[in-house]
């Protein structure tokens, strides 16, 4: 078939695209083209079937069914070498660089064009300044990839995808990782590239940014395509309508806030990693009773860091943690987890598979934090009735859909699972609620209900930091935000005095 | 004393020579695993592709007559070995410290059967002419540089050739690059159209051709003889070797010729009568590693992929 843009066959054309992981089905007979010089948005919640799809593009996933033709020829993309030769060109959502070597390096590894045995990375740099001066894309050849920011490196990959010939560039939710004005000189760059004559797949499951970058959007939902529209002929609503298959309407805190006593501090914090780098300057932040204290910032800017010291996981290098008690406030800075538990805290980590959940089953994992106390336990030995009865209760009150308490927690779904954490972490009534990255890989049915939760406890009375990279999110749900860059808190705002461009600014780090 | 006439007493002679001679099969053995930890493999197996080496360089040898056929078959062995391990540890992803040790233990027990299965139980040890050193013209007669550098076996000049060739494959050649692609990361090599698991496995066998070639410096240079167990945990002191060299050639022979000084200062130690028990002196190379380990400890960064198994397309 011919796109709406450009002439010809359609660079890439895919045709009833099955793949089945076991009983699974990840794509369900998906028919998906991308025309010369056109920016096709491919729209989706997570676990729809973007990333799979995306896959069988790269050669990396075989599909059991269908077609892909390159310029109207078919093909077989058995490796991701088949589908470089092809022209396709992968900017992933984990970038695929190598750390310990150069840009250069990065961009020729692998190939022969450079020289099969001694590359010529000077000529590699002056290639990549020509690509860079052409489309807006500077990166400096000889930099290690490891010393580069994110949005750096995002640029690399792209370059990366160029040298190698892409005439096709798929990009897997590339702005997840991007401040507001890196997404804006992304889309730029991909806009220029379009025009150059690149077919674009631009992945995603934001409404906006597909609205204002696609010419065409395809919606996928549970492995199927419901739809393909020009952008033009659509609106947010009809996408969001498309994409989870009901009108859903996500919570967000009501003005009303009247906090009380601060229930959890840090004092001028600081910490430096492993390597020497300093992670954390000077920090202090204070969350009250009956607050939601957001924690915006691009990834990787000391958030992870903060939460990991509120919950007790790392200790400072200066500074403290205090703590309320019903004794009077505590230092708790060169306390574990554990006395941090006790006087009343909750942490909702961000990766649960490594740091939230054990593989076993769901009654073990729900009283995983609190298995040394009566009536989980007595004298050291495990009270199996109680423990079932405090599994299903979690079960009940937090909808998780499971077979039942012996279910093993890694079959679950990813929304399941984080209800587990989520029910575990509150089933104590806790007074300070650290929540990372509370709703990420979920789907927004799911995420309503974290949110719900959440709010539900700040009505309670407890101090939440919840510390997110989705600015929807903290902006949804914060009673005060603050911004995080490059390890130091570079701005704190109430709920009334926020806009996205000074949001946006303190993110990138140009104001205070 | 005169400083000239103590770097040129033949004392000082012997033990700079010791010091490169006793230097020479770790750092090999360290070489060899270098190239393996760089493409993501934990090496343990380096003991046994030396007690491999010796032995087989040795008996081949001896029958033979050629030195030089020994090296070759001894090197060859390694390389075997480094299938074996690239089976068990790339295709079958096995765990590579289990699967490693294991080969250690059955190359004690094999080489050791071998050896009286060929040359029976007899006491005499049967032998071979080592390799001679050969004094490189005017430059062996440089004091101190000469007897460390210039006036070695023929093997050792070979070893020295390997630092900068390895340096050169690991820096400038894209091979090299390749490899730090592996170990770093495995995934991302896979995209840019690079076999993670046909670079493991040459890199196996070139940590097996290198450490054999390690092993077969022990019997065919070092001494002329074959003895059980004769590698005496040089393999896993490489590994160490390894890390206080950060896994680069050039910080590998640094390394090594620290601990074989300290190994030639004890034997010496040991002959003249200290006073000192013996076993203490035996300690000191193993206690300077360790205390100049403490020191590196935490400054140097494994390759991010080391001692993970790779497979190919999991479903996600």
């Amino acid at each position: 078939m011919t796109s709406a843009i450009g002439d010809g066959p359609a660079p890439l054309d895919l045709s009833g695209i099955t793949v089945r992981f076991g009983s699974f089905t990840a794509n369900d007979a998906v028919d998906f083209s991308v025309g010369r010089g056109e920016i096709h948005a491919l729209l989706g919640e997570n676990g729809a079937g973007k990333t799979t799809l995306m896959r069988v593009v790269a050669g990396l996933i075989i599909p059991q069914e269908g077609t892909i033709r390159i310029d109207g020829r078919p093909v077989r993309l058995a490796s991701p070498l088949d589908a470089a030769a092809e022209g396709i060109g992968m900017v992933h959502q984990h970038f695929m660089l190598i750390s310990t070597l150069t840009v250069a390096q990065n961009v020729c590894v692998g190939i022969a064009k450079a020289g099969r045995v001694f590359p010529d990375l000077a000529k590699v740099a002056r290639d990549l300044e020509e690509i860079g001066a052409r489309y807006g894309l500077q990166v400096d050849p000889h930099a290690l990839v490891g010393s580069l920011s994110v949005a750096s490196r995002q640029r690399v990959e792209i370059v990366k995808a160029l040298y190698r010939g892409a005439r096709i560039l798929v990009l897997d939710e590339p702005t997840a990782v991007l401040a507001p004005q890196e997404v804006d000189g992304l889309f730029r760059v991909l806009r220029m590239l379009a025009e150059a004559g690149t077919a674009i797949v631009f992945i995603s499951h934001k409404l906006g940014e597909v609205m204002a970058l696609s010419h065409r959007v395809s919606v996928l939902r549970h492995g199927r395509l419901v739809a393909t529209k020009p952008t033009a002929d659509t609106n947010p609503a009809e996408l969001a309508r498309l994409m989870i298959g009901e009108d859903l309407v996500l919570p967000t805190v009501d003005g009303a806030h009247t906090p009380g006593q601060v229930a959890i501090e840090t004092r001028g914090v600081s910490l430096r990693d492993e390597l020497g780098v300093t992670r954390l300057s000077d920090v202090s932040l204070a969350a009250r009773s009956g607050e939601i204290v957001g924690v915006a910032g691009v990834d990787g800017n000391g958030q992870q860091q903060l939460a990991e010291i509120l919950a007790g996981l790392q200790a400072p290098a200066a500074g403290a943690v205090i703590m309320a008690s019903p004794s009077g406030p505590v230092d708790v800075s060169r306390s574990g987890p554990g006395r941090r538990i006790a006087l009343g805290l909750a942490h909702i980590p961000e990766d649960r598979h490594h740091t939230a959940l054990v593989d076993m089953s769901i009654a073990d994992n729900a009283v995983l934090d609190s298995i040394d106390r009566p009536p989980l336990a007595r004298r050291g030995f495990l009270a199996h009735r109680a423990i079932r009865a405090f599994a299903t209760r979690l079960i009940a009150a937090n909808d998780v859909r499971c077979t039942g308490p012996e279910q093993g927690v890694m079959t679950l779904s990813g929304g399941n699972q984080q209800k587990v954490v989520l029910g575990r972490a509150l089933a104590h009534d806790p007074r300070v609620i650290v929540a990372v990255q509370p709703t990420r890989g979920l789907d927004l049915g799911a995420t309503a209900f974290v949110h719900r939760q959440l709010l539900a406890e700040r009505e309670k009375g407890a101090a939440i930091v919840l510390v997110s990279t989705e600015l929807d999110e903290v902006l949804a749900l914060s009673d005060r935000i603050v911004v995080m860059f490059a390890g130091r808190i570079v701005g704190a705002m109430s709920r009334a005095e926020v806009t996205l461009e000074r949001l946006g600014a303190m993110m990138t780090g140009q104001a205070a | 004393m005169d400083p000239i006439a103590f770097v040129t007493d033949p004392v000082m002679q012997g033990f700079l020579q010791a010091t490169t001679r006793l230097a020479i099969p770790i750092m090999l053995a360290a070489l060899g695993g270098m190239f393996a930890e760089r493409a993501g493999v934990l090496n343990i197996a380096l003991e046994g592709m030396m007690l491999a080496g010796a032995f087989t360089g040795f008996a081949t040898a001896y029958a033979s007559g050629s030195l030089w056929l020994g090296v070759a078959l001894g090197m060859s062995a390694g390389a075997v070995i480094g299938l074996v391990l690239a089976f068990y540890t790339v295709k079958l992803t096995s765990n590579q410290v289990v699967v490693g040790i294991a080969i250690n233990l059955m190359m004690i027990g094999a080489t050791s059967y071998a050896f009286r299965a060929i040359f029976g139980p007899g006491t005499d040890a049967p032998r071979v002419t080592p390799f001679p050193p050969v004094n490189i013209p005017i430059l062996a007669d440089i004091p101190i540089l000469g007897p460390l550098f210039f006036q070695q076996g023929v093997l050792v000049y070979a070893a020295f050739v390997l630092i900068p060739l390895s340096w050169i494959v690991m820096s400038r050649m894209s091979a090299g690059m390749a490899i730090t692609a592996v170990g770093e990361h495995p995934e991302a090599a896979e995209t840019l159209g690079i076999s993670v698991a046909r670079v493991r496995t040459l890199c196996l066998v070139a940590s097996g051709l290198i450490a054999g070639l390690g092993g077969a410096f022990l019997s065919l240079s070092a001494t002329g003889l074959f003895l059980d167990n004769m590698t005496a945990g040089r393999g896993y002191i490489a590994l160490a070797i390894l890390l206080l060299g950060r896994r680069n050639p050039w910080g590998i022979a640094a390394a090594a010729a620290l601990f074989g000084g300290a190994d030639a200062f004890q034997l010496r130690g040991q002959g003249f009568g200290s006073g000192i028990p013996y076993q203490f002196l035996v300690m000191l190379p193993y206690i300077l590693t360790i205390v100049v380990l403490i020191g590196f400890a935490g400054k140097g960064r494994d390759p991010a992929a080391l001692g993970r198994p790779f497979q190919r397309n999991r479903a996600e």
